[in-house]
């Protein structure tokens, strides 16, 4: 059972709720350690380890279901430019459309621009079914557009979902509005709990008319967020927590933020890849600060994941982005496109290709699950293994190595395959077809993994990835990701016994930073 | 007595347009500026000039 994007049920919520507002538990409740990653709630799955009024809100909402992700879509529009707080890893000053990180956008949307994209995307991508404000400021730092935007939108396009994320210091004041407006899911970026590394993360906030600064300014910020996030489990809205994690000053206190954030009542937990580079103009970057690699952040998701529930999905995507996450299709829907497209919201269309990804999903999940069943059969083994994988989404291996901007990582061991992350290896600030050039870059994102699943792979990259220790596997193309995975994770381990195949422990990957390449640098 | 916007280094994030107490920002393409004549670089409002405290750009609003 996947232990990576569990998730609470309601039973869970509630005594959260208790835990925080104090009253005590009702006997014969699940503890809230029985939320925890491992144990049997991981409901990546399906809707049977949450309440359903739960499950309706996640089911099809890419970021909060890990499951989800592989066959709904989500777009963001860029209509809250304005921020109220500064992080050292954020410049919104920059802005490159090969590139892609929270804060970076193209253009700015006003409210009426935004609603208007988001039927025309709506209609072209019927299965995106969730709209996000994300920045590229604060949503709630420009509260008026964000609620504008949603105020529209429900009024013409109900069937689509509705979340925003914030940096939390507004938070408490718009908790009513964000219910009133049936808001759903909300995202805090929250990354630390302890002001004396706040410090080292926010130099300023912008707080009752003044620049607050230094510890005061991490204290108040600190208080505000809880307080936000307190309100939203109150008030059942589904809050996840984002967290930045930055090697040598919130690293080892990951854990705290982790327990904070559950015991608050938490749905899921992000953390992500400090985004650094000196081009990117932020604090961070100018100093040098570097991100974690790909194993420094899997040990801290994996140290975390006996509190709240762990997401590894998140893409950092564009406050513009469009599409399933592992994409990004802004580019066709530019201003001035779509101010000469037509709207054509067609509800029912909508609803039967909804119908036809949803059977492709119960297809996914029931071999999922089988699957599964069938790997932790040979409990007992001892290996534990990485694989990448090729995917274009619908949950299977279906796509080109040398076509792939970025590969899921499977851990394989006896208790089954469980999502545990994905590297980011785009190609598309390259000019021309380059896979023999980025083919090093590639081993680097996937240097922890034993092998690569993929649709297909030529002659030139398959012998070197083999010569780096990958193995190349195009056997499974078209097979769901966890069946694929646990047939070769089978094969691999019975070659092992068999002395054909010498197990060899793998080295770190390195994280991909932003998409920043050549032709960026040209320009 | 008034500030300005360089415009050159502006992000046009509109952060300053909501918090000014005169009125005086608006946006002009792209950037946002300061009408000298309404700015009283918040006196009698605030501590502090309130766009200064609330731009992302250090440098970006300058005295006259």
């Amino acid at each position: 059972m996947s232990a990576t994007t569990a998730f609470v049920s309601l039973g869970d919520l509630r005594q959260r709720r208790r835990a925080v507002s104090g009253e005590a538990p009702v006997s014969g409740g699940r503890s809230s350690s029985a939320a925890a990653g491992r144990s049997g709630c991981g409901s990546a799955q399906g809707p049977q380890d949450m309440a359903p009024e739960v499950w309706e809100k996640v089911r099809n909402h890419p970021c909060y279901s890990e499951e989800a992700h592989h066959h709904y879509a989500r777009m963001h529009v860029a209509v809250a430019p304005a921020c109220n707080i500064q992080c050292n890893y954020c410049n919104r000053k920059y802005d490159c459309s090969n590139e892609s990180r929270p804060g970076v956008v193209s253009t700015r949307l006003t409210p009426e621009q935004a609603v208007k994209k988001v039927l025309v995307v709506a209609s072209a991508i019927p299965q995106m079914t969730v709209l996000g404000v994300a920045g590229p400021g604060d949503a709630l730092a420009n509260a008026g557009k964000t609620f504008e935007t949603f105020r529209r939108l429900r009024a013409q396009a109900p069937d689509i979902q509705l979340c925003l994320s914030t940096n939390g210091l507004a938070l408490p004041d718009h908790v009513d509005e964000i219910c009133a407006l049936g808001v759903d899911h909300v995202t805090i970026t929250i990354n630390m709990v302890d002001p004396a590394v706040g410090e080292k993360i926010y130099p300023w906030i912008f707080w009752d008319h003044r620049r607050v600064t230094g510890r005061e300014a991490a204290r108040i910020l600190h208080e505000r967020q809880m307080l936000g996030l307190e309100m939203l489990t109150a008030r059942g809205v589904l809050a996840k927590i984002n967290s930045v994690l930055i090697p040598g000053v919130n690293d080892d206190h990951m854990i705290e933020v982790n327990r904070a954030v559950k015991a608050r009542g938490a749905f899921l937990h992000n953390i992500m890849p400090l985004i650094s580079e000196p081009e990117h103009g932020t604090f961070f970057g100018l100093t040098g600060q570097r991100g974690p690699s790909a194993q420094e952040l899997k040990a801290v998701q994996d140290a975390c994941m006996g509190g709240a529930n762990l997401m590894r999905h998140c893409r950092q995507c564009r406050a513009d982005a469009v599409g399933l996450l592992g994409e990004d299709r802004s580019e066709e829907f530019t201003p001035e496109r779509v101010a000469q497209m037509e709207v054509v919201y067609d509800l029912e269309r909508r609803r039967t290709y909804q119908q036809e990804v949803e059977a492709q999903r119960q297809a996914h999940h029931a071999a999922t699950v089988s699957a599964q069943a069938g790997g932790a059969k040979d409990a007992g083994q001892e290996l534990q293994v990485l694989v990448a994988v090729a995917t274009k989404g619908h949950g299977k291996v279906n796509q080109h190595f040398g076509h792939a901007s970025e590969f899921q990582v499977y851990e394989l061991d006896a208790a089954g395959a469980r999502f545990v992350g994905h590297r980011r290896v785009d190609h598309y600030c390259q000019g021309g077809w380059g896979e023999d050039e980025q083919l090093p870059s590639i081993v680097q994102a996937i240097n922890d993994c034993h092998a690569v699943l993929v649709a297909k792979v030529g002659a030139c990259p398959r012998d070197e990835l083999r010569a780096a220790g990958i193995e190349p596997v195009e056997a499974y193309a078209h097979d769901f990701i966890e069946q694929a995975a646990l047939a070769w994770f089978a094969d691999y381990r019975g070659r092992v016994a068999r002395g054909e195949t010498v197990h060899q422990p793998r080295g770190d990957a390195r994280i991909r930073q932003g998409a920043f390449t050549n032709r960026a640098q040209a320009a | 007595m008034a500030l300005k916007i360089v415009a050159s280094t502006c992000s046009g994030c509109s952060a300053c347009e909501p918090e000014c107490p005169n009125m005086a920002i608006r946006e002009k393409g792209g950037v946002f500026i300061i009408d000298a004549a309404k700015c009283t670089e918040c006196e009698g409002h605030f501590d502090s000039p309130q766009c200064v405290a609330v731009c992302p750009v250090d440098g970006c609003i300058k005295k006259v």
